[in-house]
Order: C-alpha cells, then structure tokens, then sequence
C-alpha cells in the first residue's frame, strides 16, 4: 500500500470522529505549544542578556582594586601604564563617586566619573552631542562636565544644556556634552551618571587613587592575553593577588548565556513532558479505535491485506493525528510567542530548528506511541476479526 | 483446482478438544459450481475458512491451484488471498466510510496497483454488476442487493479464479437474492470457480454438486 493512499484512509478515518480527533489532538496541541512559546521565550531573555553583556562590549575587562594595606589604588601614571602591556588597544581609568548636581532650582544625585578621554571608546558609551573630553581638559584640571542622558532630562528637561553651568558639590562646571542613552544593562541603569575630567575628579573628591578601571583589548581573542598580563602587573605592584579583581567579560558573556540556555532547556523539557502525555492520550484512543474496527480490518486481511499493511494504516493515522496536532500546536506557539514580543520588549523568536524540531518530535511521539496499538491491530486473527460485530 | 486431503481442524476448549473438521477430503475442479451445505455449528464455516486461507488446517494438505497452501506464512496467506479467492459474506462486508468503488478497489490497494489502473479495473467489475451508476454511494446509501452486487465486484476486480460465498443470500429478501444468484451464476458460466457456502437449498440447487457436511465429515452424493 502506498504512502498516499494510507495517508488518504487515515484523513478520512480521522474526519469521520472529528470530536475525538480533536480532542485527541489537543493533548498535542498543548504539548508542542509549550514547548514552542517555552523555548522561544528562553531563546529571546538569552538573546536580551547576551545583547547586554556585548553592549558593555566583549574585548571589554575591566580592573576593581580593594588595595592592602595603605596602598588602597594605582596612581594615574601606573594606571596608564597599563596601556603599554601586549594586546591592550586603550585604558580608562575611573575615578568615582557620588556628588549632587545642581542647574538653577533643580538637583540631581548622581554617580560622578573622573575619566580620561579614551572613556567613550572603552566603554562603548558615545557622546549624543557636544564634545568629548580631550588632553587639555585633564591637563588643565578643567571644570568641565559631560552629562548622563537621565541626568540631563532631569535638570534641562527639553532645553539645550551645551554651555550651561551646573553645580557639583558646589563647584560652578560647563556643560560641553550630553551622553547617548544606553538603557538598563547588568547592573542598573548607564545614564545616570557625569562625566569630568579625571584630574578634576581627584581634586573634588580630595581622591588620587585609582581604584577601578577599564581596558579595551585589541580583539574578542587577546582578552585572556590582556587579562594575565595586566593580572602579573598589579601583582608586582601589589605583591597580592587578593588586591584586585580582573573581570573579563567575555567569561561573564559565557556564563550568562549558559545559564540561559539551560533554563530554556529546562523549560522546554517540562513542556515536553505535557507532550508525553498527549502521547499517551494518542496510544488510548488508538486502542479504542483498534477495538472498535476490528472487523475492519478482518475485511482488509481477508482481501489480502499483510500484517505490514495494517501496521502501516495505524502507524500513519496517529502520525497523522500527532503531525496535525503539532502544526497547530506550532502555529498557537509562533503566534503567543509574536504576542509577546509585540506588547513587551521581550525579543521572541521561533527558530526554524525549533519549529522542526517541535514537528517531528510530535510525529515520532505519535509514531511511537502508535506502535503498540496498530502491532494490536496487525496481528488479530482474520477469522477473529471478521467475526466481530 | 481444489484438493483437500484429510483435513482436521481441533480447536481446545478448556480440557475438551473440539474436532471442527474431522477428516475432510475433497476435489473441485476448475469452473465447477459446488455448494457446501449443513446445519449450523456443522463445521462449514471452518470448511469455508479453511479453503479461503483465512484459517489453518491443524493437519491435513490443501492444494489450491497446483500450490500447497497448508504449510504457507501469514503473509504468503494473505497474497493467496489477493489473488486466488474472492470473497462474498453474507454481511457484504464493506468498509463504511468508502464509497463503492473505493471498496472494489481494495484488493488491488493491496497488490500495490496504481490508482489510475485500479480505478480502471474497479469501474470495470462494477459494470459487470451493474452499479456503475451508484459508484460514488457509500454502503449506507445503497440497498442491501446492492451491497451485496459490490461485494461481488471487490470479489471480481482482482481477477481471482475462485469465488468463495458464504451464505451471499442470507441477509436478502427473496427478490434481491435471486438477484444476486443470477450475478454469480452468470460468473460462473464465464469460468470462475463458485464455491457456494449456504444452507438453503434453493440457493444450493443452482450448484452443479452438493455437499453436505455434518459434525465436521462429509456426506456426498445425497441430494438435499
């Protein structure tokens, strides 16, 4: 017997219990839908966090120094020293803390960053308009002052804050640019924050050690380069390694996406596990359906229908049920997980391997659990199953 | 065409062995008419099944069409069947959901035709029986002469050279029987091989020889 023609019996087996079919359906439906919007909702938070962690840029490692002893951080000349160290394009130090910011009535607490020029090209964050830091600002210890893009929607609202003057801790400094909007990323928000001169920054917060910084290195690859060769560097300065911290991001990058991975397959597996059972359902009413056309197939056998040709006819129907369970199961899947990326900023996306995957997994749970009950059906006895009413 | 030699079929209910067939042996030869007769629970089912392989004999050799068919698989059964027997039940026996020709196309499904040739074939055996006009009902839509005339045309379309028909009146009114009867005859008198299974005896004079098959043996020659 041909695929077809099997295929042409089982449609129209299946359309003569149309509420059965259906119900035996859902438990597929369900089953594939599950796991389609599961996955494709694992896949789009590790795409989200992934895209986060590479925002922050992945040749990015960065420098925290708890010090020891009296020798709390780097000066900026060891700290820029750095810079010289095989595989590193760019260094920026940061000198950091809290101040208040003050622009005629309004103020603002806020982060507030001593950095170097090379600030906008190691952290990935570029300046929306106005300019950057240069040489000269550090070297003259000027006080000047680039804005977080929340810090300047707080205090100018819609007005141009460019040549404006604002107040930190109660020094009068220029505004000469505004910070692109970066979002939320691991570990709060980016835009709430200003950027000044280092030098100034040592002055104001009466600070002059370095005590974190950024290193750009040449590529995504020289970054474990970078990493030991900066690490043997600040343990000849600080002749301990608990003294310091080299975080690199890529590693971050690598763990988050594993976590995320893993979560999305634990959740794929528990909805596989709703699939089982539609499976199960698939086996029951298969069995039913053996039962109820047994002389069926006493007719077939008695007009020379082999043992494989039943076994074909069943295994195709619930195939064929489970396949159409699947597809529909899949379409629901593709369609919460487009509604969820449409009223949420949630990226969901339903791979193609995921929608084949989905697929024949449906049709081989009813293939497999449609082996016994058509076995059932292929062996009866024909003089048997004639006999039936 | 036919040749039985001692045949036995014992079935064991609980301790008791039932002798279905004790010892059956008979010829019938290529173009006969035979009618198999007997009260019921005589055996003659297990006769008919026994000769339609649908069934082994326990012991005994069955010759059909010069092939021992008794110590045959399943499988090799169920090709003897395609292409040696056609079947006619007296409950027609059709598959509900097809309509007629699909249900006369069956057989050849199996022997792995392609559609447009069974189509061919199915439109050609329906005609004989005169229901070319009815091939796209379903059984349900169809009188039960009409049924049985399908059944009829599923037992052609294969081309086999026996006709095996086990009571094919037995569900008929007198009208549509004769019917029916007159079908088969007219297959007969074109050189099929009719093996009548019935037990009524108006049906049974159409046959050319009669059997009589009581407790399982055979009683020949008598008239009914």
């Amino acid at each position: 017997m041909g695929f077809l023609q099997a295929f042409r019996l089982s449609v129209s087996a299946m359309l003569a219990k149309k509420l059965r079919s259906f119900l035996t359906m859902l438990g597929v439906i369900i089953g594939v839908f599950s796991v389609v919007a599961l996955i494709s909702l694992g896949q789009g938070a590790t795409s989200l966090v992934t895209e986060q962690v590479q925002a922050i840029g992945s040749n990015l490692v960065s420098v925290n120094i708890t010090g020891r002893g009296a020798l709390t951080g780097l000066s900026l000349e060891e700290a820029l020293e750095l810079a010289s160290r095989p595989g590193v394009s760019a260094i920026a130090p940061v000198l950091s803390g809290q101040a208040t910011f003050k622009h005629q009535t309004k103020d603002v607490s806020a982060s507030l960053e001593g950095v170097t020029p090379d600030y906008n090209t190691v952290r990935n964050h570029n300046i929306e308009y106005g300019r950057s830091l240069v040489a000269a600002d550090l070297e003259h210890r000027q006080k000047v002052a680039i804005l977080g893009s929340e810090v300047a929607q707080e205090l100018f609202g819609e007005k141009n804050p460019l040549g404006a003057q604002i107040r930190i801790n109660g020094n009068a400094f220029t505004v000469i640019g505004v910070l692109e909007e970066k979002g939320d990323g691991i570990g709060g928000t980016n835009d709430n924050k200003v950027l000044i001169p280092l030098t100034t920054a040592q002055r104001l917060l009466r600070n002059m050690t370095i005590s974190a910084l950024y290193i750009q290195a040449e590529s995504p690859e020289s970054v474990d380069r970078v990493v030991v060769s900066v690490e043997a560097s600040l343990k000849q300065i600080f002749r301990d390694e608990d003294a310091f911290r080299v975080f690199n991001q890529a590693d971050l990058l690598s763990t988050v996406s594993q976590i995320t991975g893993t979560l999305t397959l634990m959740l794929g597996g528990i909805a596989a596990i709703s699939l089982l059972v539609g499976g199960i359902g698939i086996m029951n009413i298969m069995l039913v359906s053996v039962t109820e056309r047994t002389r069926e197939i006493g007719i077939c056998k008695a007009l020379g229908a082999r043992k494989k040709d039943i076994l074909y006819q069943f295994l195709i129907e619930s195939a064929v049920i489970s396949g159409t369970g699947g597809l529909i199961g899949l379409m629901l899947g593709q369609l919460a997980a487009s509604l969820v990326s449409r009223f949420s900023d949630f990226p969901t996306t339903v791979t193609f391997q995921v929608a084949v995957l989905a697929l024949a997994f449906s049709v081989g749970v009813g293939i497999f659990f449609g082996i016994w009950p058509a076995n059932k059906a292929a062996d009866l006895n024909p003089v048997e199953a004639l006999r039936a009413q | 065409m036919i040749r039985l030699e001692n045949i036995r079929k014992t079935y064991k209910m609980g301790d008791i062995q039932v002798h279905a067939l004790d010892g059956i042996s008979m010829e019938i030869s290529q173009g006969e008419a035979l009618a198999i007769v007997g009260p019921s629970g005589s055996g003659k089912s297990t006769l008919m099944n026994i000769i339609g392989c649908l069934d082994t004999p326990t012991s005994g050799s069955y010759v059909l069409n010069g092939r021992a068919v008794s110590g045959l698989s399943k499988n090799e059964l169920a090709g003897v069947r395609n292409t040696q027997i056609g079947f006619v039940f007296q409950s027609y026996n059709l598959l509900p959901r097809q309509t007629a020709l699909e249900n006369v196309e069956l057989p050849l499904i199996y022997r792995g035709l392609p559609g447009k040739v069974r189509r061919e074939y199915a439109l050609a055996a329906l005609e004989k029986v005169g229901l070319t006009g009815r091939m796209h009902h379903r059984p349900t839509e169809l009188s039960g002469g009409q049924q049985q005339r399908v059944a009829i045309a599923r037992a052609l379309v294969g081309d086999s050279p026996v006709i095996l028909a086990d009571e094919p009146t037995g569900n008929l009114d007198s009208a549509s029987g004769r019917e029916v009867m007159n079908v088969l005859t007219k297959l007969h008198s074109q050189g099929k091989t009719l093996i009548l299974i019935t037990h009524d005896p108006q049906v049974a004079k159409l046959a050319q020889r009669q059997v009589r098959i009581i407790d399982g043996r055979l009683e020949t020659g008598g008239a009914y």
